[in-house]
């Protein structure tokens, strides 16, 4: 049998120690076995490509970092908007609900091409798109599973009350459909950066994390290119822990 | 794509009891309607476009510079039946050509079966460091954190790096391929919600039952097959569902940054590139790609009826 | 040894848990108690008491802080390793992807049973709580009691000679309740089993028990014990619920059990100690 909870110290300690052992490990294997920058190059090496093009790294990540944003804001809205008139209209939830679980499982990122044809190759709407068809999903989804969260009580306290409806809604759903939304929000943040990344692999303007990462490595940069992913690592945490910074916020002053 | 832990997390377990099942499995009508009502959807996002095409301008909309609504020129907005005939023409105006939606067929079978073994890799890993992380609570304590980690970050920006692996690693007999590497990022893609599920899954038994199988006095090895392992059912399948989804995007994403020809990911840039002077054509491997996605939830989906029985609440 | 060995022996038995902070708490405080074979034993006291940690030492789930446990002469962990009871819970514990009788073969697949023989244990089973027409049925689809008539069904599969109830019947309404009750003691006369059943209910442990042990709270104690000495179990009834001797037996375990919140006012408690 497992014993209760870990302690502080394993729970912070033991992922520290393991990460450093296998960035160790990897440095090692690499130096020791002679491996070829092109199969994966030695961590400390990507550090130094790292610092060397800070510059070029950070603008790739601005680039990529805004086309996530727009798209999460865009997405987001449209979920948040979508859900609302399903949560409403029992006729559009129908019809929605499957074409919206048909989008879950099917690679958006497909859409890329043919959006950069509608909007413009040299534009970046397209990446922006389908950052936000990704952010939709999620967002759709819990955001509806929220507002159906209303509890039986509650409804009945509030016709007891003899409440608007309006009334009702600030009272009652709104709050409790809240944390739900930024949950669907925390998960659309990952999302957004990958898709506006990825969108970048099927064309489009130069100049974000992808393409930076594409043309480094047919250059046979593999240590900038590294360098590259690791600022897409950044970028990604960045997003995650602003999107859970808020959700614990929202669901700590609606959480009573 | 490798997040939503949440869907993991909140398995649909009947806590409703019998009603709601008898109900679930007596659901094919309804399941029939949800197909009509889906269908009904479709048909008024299709109506959507033409209307826009119709009546939209052809540069587009455009605010500060910016095209916010497309263009709605024959080229950038082609009609749907324009897409739907271009499915049966040959694929280039050669002779010997076969019909585009033939080859699309094919890349999606290919893409289908690399997404496959990956998915199968992926799964196989991802269970494998559940039992490792459930069985210890050192490893559990020193991975998972990374695991959660690396689902928040787009690790799939790697894709492009392996693309040399092909071709220039060789041990003895055995040659690394290119479509190795496609499977590779794919499975790579696909284990972290498995491992995630899984042992949420295998945590998941109530303390009850635990302590049943403490006063039977057997081992982790059984508790597990007979407890710890049906349990994880409910969780372990809407993982499978997003690995499989994952296992595809990876499978596409990869195609295309490896550069590997056969799949559908390689076409849709190839045809892409036709767009200019056949718009029809680009549109095809976007439908190949939503069949392989919609195969592959299918897939898990069918393992899940095998496995229905698992997935029963007990009525409180 | 002279004599029968006891199906539970409990000698000065103290459990201690450890708190982050501060001193812990004492749980079982110096408890001694023992249980005769076929004797029915309910722990009654508030929550709090540690009537449900006794049990659960008894059943090796936890393991004491000082003193012995022994269950047939030998320690509680072999007496588990060598199933030599069965066990309850308040929740019925159901594999809810099992059947009924898959649910009541568990224990005897567990340990090896070949599948006849598992078969037939299980349908005899099933008869003796009453479920024959249910075999097949999954939990979800049983009513509450009927679920926990299984889990009795399941703690019964390897006939054993003692069986540990931990208020198995708390979550069921009154009317079941006393359902249950009627059938626990035409099973236990049938088996011949010791049990040893906790609960919070006053008539529940007197309808049931050759002895109550009347538990205290902070840190657990017996406080005392109520021999109720209402017969054979074979000779137990329903009418038994209106008999003199029940609402004797019942008002001395009333009057034992709140004891402690008279105490500190007066004159009955002083009276009794």
């Amino acid at each position: 049998m497992r014993a209760s909870q870990p302690g502080l110290l394993q729970t912070v300690l033991a992922p520290i120690v393991f990460g450093v052992a296998v960035i160790l490990l990897w440095q090692g294997l690499v130096t020791g076995l002679a491996i070829k920058a092109f199969i994966l190059p030695a961590p400390f090496a990507i550090g130094a490509e790292f610092t060397a093009n800070l510059q070029n790294v950070t603008n790739g990540m601005a680039v990529t970092g805004r086309n996530a944003l727009i798209g999460l804001i865009i997405g987001a809205l449209l979920g948040i908007a979508l859900a609302i008139v399903s949560a409403l209209a029992r006729l559009f939830d129908e019809m929605a609900a499957p074409v919206v679980a048909a989008l879950s499982v099917v690679p958006i990122v497909a859409l890329a091409p043919v959006l950069y044809t509608m909007f413009g190759a040299g534009a970046e709407t397209a990446r922006q798109l389908v950052a936000a068809l990704a952010v939709f999903v999620p967002v759709y989804f819990n955001t509806l599973r929220g507002l159906r969260q209303v509890r039986p009580v509650h409804r009945d306290l509030m016709r007891a009350y003899a409440v608007t409806n309006w009334q009702a809604t600030k009272a009652v759903t709104l709050p409790t459909a809240l944390p739900f939304v930024f949950t669907g929000l925390r998960i659309a943040s990952s999302l957004a950066v990958i898709s506006a990344l990825i969108a970048e692999y099927f064309g489009g303007p130069v100049g974000g994390l992808g393409k930076s990462i594409t043309s480094a490595a047919s250059s046979s940069n593999y240590g900038l290119a590294w360098a590259y992913v690791l600022g897409s690592i950044i970028l990604g945490l960045a997003f995650y822990c602003v999107a859970l910074v808020v959700e614990k916020l929202v669901t700590r002053r609606s959480g009573g | 794509m490798p997040t939503q832990t949440e869907q993991i997390a909140r398995p649909r377990r009947s806590v409703r009891g019998a009603a709601e099942l008898r109900v679930r499995r007596a659901g094919m009508p309804q399941r029939l309607s949800g197909g009509l009502f889906g269908l009904a959807g479709l048909a008024v996002l299709a109506l959507v476009w033409e209307l826009y095409k119709s009546f939209g301008p052809a540069d587009g909309v455009i605010l500060g510079g910016v095209t916010v609504l497309p263009r709605t020129t024959d080229l950038a907005m082609p009609h749907l039946f324009v897409m739907a005939e271009r499915l049966f023409e040959p694929v280039t105006g050669a002779a010997s050509a076969s019909p585009l939606w033939l080859a699309v067929l094919q890349g999606s079978l290919f893409t289908l079966g690399i997404a496959a073994v990956g998915w199968l890799v992926g799964v196989t890993v991802g269970l494998a460091l559940a039992l490792l992380m459930q069985r210890f609570r050192l490893a559990e304590s020193a991975i998972l954190p990374w695991i959660i980690l690396s689902q928040t970050v787009p690790l799939i920006a790697i894709a492009p790096l392996v693309r040399r692996w092909g071709a220039q690693i060789q041990f003895g007999e055995f040659t690394w391929e290119s479509w190795m590497s496609v499977a590779l990022i794919a499975s790579y893609l696909a284990f972290f919600p498995v491992s995630i599920g899984a042992l949420r899954g295998l945590g998941s038994p109530d303390a009850n039952h635990v302590d049943l199988m403490h006063c039977y006095a057997v081992g982790w090895w059984k508790t597990l097959w007979r407890l710890r392992l049906p349990a994880s059912v409910s969780y372990l399948l809407p993982a499978l569902r997003l690995a499989a989804v994952s296992a595809v995007v990876g499978s596409v994403v990869a195609e295309v940054s490896i550069g590997l020809r056969g799949g559908i990911g390689r076409l849709i840039v190839e045809y892409a590139g036709a767009a200019g002077g056949d718009p029809g054509k680009p549109w095809a491997p976007i439908f190949g790609s939503i069949l392989v996605g919609l195969v592959a939830a299918g897939f898990v989906g069918l393992i899940s009826l095998f496995l229905r029985r698992f997935r029963r609440g007990e009525a409180a | 040894m002279t004599g029968i060995v006891p199906a539970v022996e409990v000698q000065g038995v103290t459990r201690r848990f450890a708190a982050r902070k501060g001193p812990g708490v004492t749980a079982l405080d110096d408890v001694s108690l023992t249980v005769a074979p076929g004797e029915f034993v309910s722990l009654i006291g508030p929550s709090g008491c540690g009537k449900s940690t006794l049990l659960r030492l008894v059943a090796d789930l936890d393991v004491p802080t000082s003193g012995s446990i022994e269950v047939f002469g030998k320690p509680a962990r072999q007496a588990r390793i060598d199933q030599d009871y069965g066990i309850a819970f308040q929740q019925a514990g159901l594999l809810p992807w099992r059947t009924v009788a898959g649910n009541i073969e568990l224990p005897l697949e567990l340990h090896g049973a070949g599948k006849a023989a598992r078969r037939r244990r299980a349908a005899e089973l099933i008869a003796l709580v009453g479920l024959s027409d249910f075999a097949g049925h999954y939990p979800d689809q049983l009513s509450g009691g009927m679920q926990q008539r299984v889990a009795i069904a399941r703690s019964l599969a390897e006939s054993p000679s003692l069986l540990l109830m931990d208020e198995p019947f708390g979550a069921l309404d009154e009317m079941t309740r006393e359902r249950m009750q009627n059938e626990l003691v035409r099973i236990c006369a049938e088996t011949q089993a010791a049990v040893v059943f906790v609960t919070h209910s006053i008539p529940e442990a007197v309808f049931l028990s050759t002895r109550v042990v009347v538990m205290s709270p902070r840190p657990g104690r017996i406080r005392s014990i109520v021999s109720v000495g209402l017969g054979e179990m074979s000779g137990r009834s329903e009418d038994l619920r209106e008999d003199e001797g029940f609402f004797r037996a019942l008002s001395q375990v009333r009057e034992l059990l709140h004891g402690d919140e008279a105490a500190p006012t007066g004159a009955r408690g002083v009276e009794r100690r």
